[in-house]
């Protein structure tokens, strides 16, 4: 492999080629847009892992710590509340999803370049929308905002409601803009079946997200309504029904799991065959697998309600079709694995993070069919080893893909590389302090502790201290991070065109791309990540 | 070997006719998880070994999946969780169906406190007794926000909703005590709404019930920490809860609820109502219902008005003055009752009123409209 030298680099890049503050703020170019969505979800990460390392502080001893209870409840929302529609819903196809996608597909930006811009301020309008909310009063609902209790909560919902139903449209915007995108923006020789695997899962994230957010955004509506006008749709007292609020939230809620963690499977897809040099072991499986699981997705809400009192057999076929959706997860898992297989593997950290994500996703998985196991679920519904799971497969899945994508993608974006040593250090410690964090929560959840306790009895305090421990290692690794990460945009090497020697398309432009992404108009004549055929970098 | 999984995955103990089931199937699927975990890493670990980048010239072969193989990905897997669902949904629909001779016990959550009603009369605050071996029925339902009884030795769970009944069902297989703890979340104090089961033995069981029928000590039993529990090697319910800082624990216990809801607590919990009745029944000490404004004839030969003043003076110095016709048995409470413990005490004596008698009687499913702020 020709690794192309640095002067290879286009001069001119989207980064030089307008530099005033007006230009950034008015930008219609995908690019910039990533770059500020990537900061924005960076921030409601820094917030939302402030309010976790409060929590965890908290819950070091049994009783009283730090904080009061209601100082407790506060925090725990918020911090799902960010760390949710914040960070993880935005964080990969927002991000890199609006960097690469075009690029990846030959275009010169997404179909509809403005939206793109207004998709950004009202993500951000939001965002500022739920902080004030939070500052304000802070809802003490829990980020499900379950009812009856968010229509009495002594707390301000309202501002959160309407902020989180803000950024809805946002997602739902983005997610209409790359829909349209891959249809119509494809380059020559970019046919169904050459589209990067990351390309079909934000598509297919984005199908989720114009189809679902619409029913988040009404039952937050219906949630704000009650409050403020008193009407009676969930209160039963006046001929509501408080459960129809789970059927309507999970039915959002569940699904989003899926605009989460499909980017987030993307992503590793890409960086597996990068670093492995290979082709992916089944393309049109892993493909539709994505399919198989936004689809599914959608029959799944009722898992959640197993001890609701809904009907006995509605929730087995909800039980059911749970396990479908692990069904294509394995799917993928086997294929990233057997992508392994014959392969020149370079163990550098974007790959390392994808073992930390089979990994944890293995297990989130597996745990994931064991509460999708009806009696299972009885004992452990509602318990931290819930919490255990849905970190382990959701946000375990997003970080270690968002950190992957990263690392994997920061050559690209800025030219620059990151030191190899540190950031090799920084994702061990992630990894471990992951593991050590939520590994103890889900025998905590065995014991038979519940989700969202201020107090809890003596005998489970040394796994809560152990959890403790490992979110200590895991603000640690972050802040490596983020040191290494500042001080490589301006003083770490600059970045030969593809650092990786990948044969993703998106290292077909100029790290960092030029402001239209090519100088000439593209040609995909060989499929993605293929490997037996010898080729130098270009740039168009 | 059945200890020793039950063990190292820090399950509870097995209380309940279903507890085993549900475990054995939990073993298995850990099991399956980590023997697959296993498998997938070994094969990754020595893929990262054999196929390691030796240069930067690499070629790799393209290897590309046959349906035979994809076949395979999804039917091993697909095999093992239908058999598991099939396995958990049994349970499931056992845990989900009572039998027909169950007993029944009405279970009313509140913010934050567990009340437990039998159709035959008493009711109880926090302890929800039960014989061994037979089947109990719950009927659960929720006087404000949505709550979820939750008895981890059991195995059992069910939400408690506002306007609905809902059901659940249990057979214990062992006398003793079990936690019970609220599992949805329900505002400020919902990691304090704890209970407890107490199940009894037969014979045990036989005699409570007879006690409860005579009717003398109707709230008797509310007492979560009488002597034979003690004896039994089972921490009392306070000590349980409050065990990490009891200073903080008593303010927090200070703050729950309105005033005679917490004397309605403290009176179950300070053992009042082992020697006070709250229905009008004589007993050891006067009874409870209608005291407050009463006129009472002292042993000296004056009366007195049961005012704020003499109710306190009599928790806090019984002997005194004490009510004719009673023994000087009551001990003081001088010292033990913090201020706001005693105003709770007084309140709910005040609610005690003849024509009030919600106190003693099983309530149905009343939901307060909280109101929109």
């Amino acid at each position: 492999m020709n690794l192309a030298a640095g002067s290879n680099q286009p001069a001119i890049t989207y980064l030089n080629h307008e530099t005033t503050v007006r230009s950034w703020l008015l930008t219609r170019d995908h690019k910039r847009i990533g770059v500020m969505f990537l900061v924005g979800v960076i921030f409601a990460l820094l917030l939302g892992g402030i309010f976790a390392m409060a929590l965890r502080i908290e819950l070091l001893t049994p009783g009283p710590t730090v904080m009061a209870p209601m100082t407790y409840n506060r925090m725990f929302t918020l911090h799902g509340v960010t760390m949710v529609w914040l960070f993880m819903i935005p964080a990969i196809p927002s991000a890199f999803g609006n960097f690469v996608l075009p690029i990846m597909l030959g275009a010169k930006d997404v179909a509809f370049p403005r939206l793109n811009l207004a998709s950004f301020y009202i993500y951000l309008a939001g965002s500022l929308l739920t902080v004030f909310g939070m500052l304000w009063s802070g809802a003490d609902t829990g980020w499900t905002f379950y009812t009856p209790y968010s229509t009495v909560s002594p707390t301000t919902v309202t501002p959160i409601l309407m902020g989180v139903f803000i950024i809805g449209f946002s997602t739902i915007i983005t997610g209409l803009n790359f829909i349209t995108t891959v249809h119509t923006l494809r380059a020559p020789g970019m046919h169904w079946t050459r589209i990067p695997l990351f390309v079909w899962t934000i598509y297919g994230t984005s199908v989720i997200q114009v189809v679902a957010t619409p029913v988040l955004g009404m039952v937050l509506l219906l949630v704000a309504a009650e409050r403020v006008l008193g009407m009676g749709i969930f209160d039963p007292s006046r001929g509501g029904d408080p459960v129809l609020f789970q059927h309507m939230f999970w039915f959002y809620s569940h699904p989003a799991v899926y605009i989460m963690v499909l980017p987030a499977m993307g992503v590793i897809t890409e960086v597996v065959c990068a670093y492995s040099r290979k082709n992916i072991f089944g393309y049109k499986m892993v493909a539709a697998s994505t399919f198989g699981i936004a689809f599914v997705g959608f029959f799944t809400w009722g898992h959640h309600m197993f001890v609701s009192g809904q009907s006995t057999f509605g929730s087995g076929v909800f039980g059911v079709l749970s396990m479908l959706v692990a069904i294509f997860t394995a799917i993928k898992i086997f294929n990233w694995v057997a992508t392994l297989y014959g392969g020149s593997i370079d163990l550098k950290v974007p790959l390392l993070y994808v073992l930390g994500f089979i990994f944890l996703l293995m297990f989130g998985g597996m745990t994931g069919v064991a509460v999708a196991t009806t009696s299972l679920d009885v004992h452990w519904h509602d318990t931290y080893f819930v919490v255990a799971h849905f970190h382990y497969i959701m946000v375990g899945a997003v970080l270690m893909a968002f950190l992957a994508a990263l690392h994997y993608w920061w050559p690209k974006m800025f030219g620059r590389l990151y030191p190899e040593r540190w950031s090799f250090l920084a994702a061990m410690t992630i990894i471990f302090g992951f593991i050590v964090t939520f590994l103890p929560q889900f025998l905590l959840g065995n014991m038979g502790m519940p989700r969202r306790y201020y107090e809890y009895p003596r005998e489970m305090q040394w796994l809560h201290v152990l959890s403790t421990a490992g979110a200590s290692l895991l603000a640690f690794g972050f802040g490596l991070i983020a040191i290494y990460l500042l001080w490589s945009l301006r003083y770490g090497a600059e970045a030969p065109v593809n650092a990786w020697g990948s044969r993703g398309y998106e290292w077909y432009s100029g790290s960092p791309p030029v402001p239209h992404n090519f100088t000439e108009a593209p040609r995909f004549e060989r499929e993605v990540h293929d490997y037996t055929v010898a080729e130098v970098p270009r740039v168009y | 070997m059945e200890e020793l999984f039950r063990k190292s995955l820090f399950l509870p103990e097995q209380a309940s006719s279903i507890a085993k089931d549900v475990d054995h199937l939990h073993y298995a699927i850990i099991t399956a998880a980590l023997v697959m975990a296993a498998l997938i890493f070994g094969f990754a670990a020595y893929c990262l070994i054999r196929f390691r980048r030796r240069s930067e010239t690499d070629v790799t072969p393209r290897v590309q999946g046959t349906l035979g193989w994809e076949l395979l990905f999804v039917g091993v897997p697909l095999t093992t969780f239908l058999v598991w669902f099939y396995i958990g949904y049994h349970d499931f629909i056992r845990m989900q169906t009572p039998p027909p001779e169950a007993m029944d016990v009405y279970v009313v959550a509140k913010q934050w406190m567990w009340k437990f009603t039998y159709p035959e009369g008493p009711n109880a605050i926090g302890v929800l007794r039960v014989p061994v071996g037979k089947p109990v029925r719950l009927l659960l339902t929720s006087r404000d926000v949505i709550h979820s009884f939750y008895v981890p030795a059991f195995r059992i769970k069910q939400d408690a909703i506002p306007g609905a009944y809902t059901q659940t069902w249990f057979e214990v297989t062992k006398p003793g005590s079990y936690r019970v703890m609220c599992a949805e979340y329900c505002g400020l104090k919902h990691s304090e709404m704890w209970a407890e089961v107490v199940a009894l033995s037969e014979a045990d069981w036989d005699a409570w019930m007879k006690e409860q029928r005579k009717g003398l000590v109707a709230l008797k039993d509310a007492s979560p920490s009488g002597p034979e529990r003690e004896e039994s090697g089972i921490p009392a319910r306070r000590a349980a809860r409050y065990d990490a800082q009891e200073p903080h624990g008593e303010l927090m216990y200070a703050e729950r609820g309105t005033l005679p809801e917490r004397g309605e607590r403290l009176a179950a919990e300070r053992g009042c109502l082992k020697c006070h009745s709250v229905d009008g029944t004589a007993h050891i000490g006067p009874t409870w219902l209608d005291l407050y404004g009463r006129r009472e004839r002292l042993t000296t030969g004056e009366t007195v008005v049961a005012d704020e003043a003499y109710l306190t003076e009599s928790m806090m110095k019984p002997q005194d003055r004490l009510v004719e016709g009673f023994e000087p048995v009551m001990p003081s409470y001088q010292g033990q009752l913090g201020a706001a413990e005693v105003a709770a005490l007084l309140e709910y004596i005040k609610t005690l009123r003849s024509a009030r008698l919600e106190n003693t009687r099983s309530e149905g499913p009343v939901y307060e409209p909280g109101g929109g702020k």
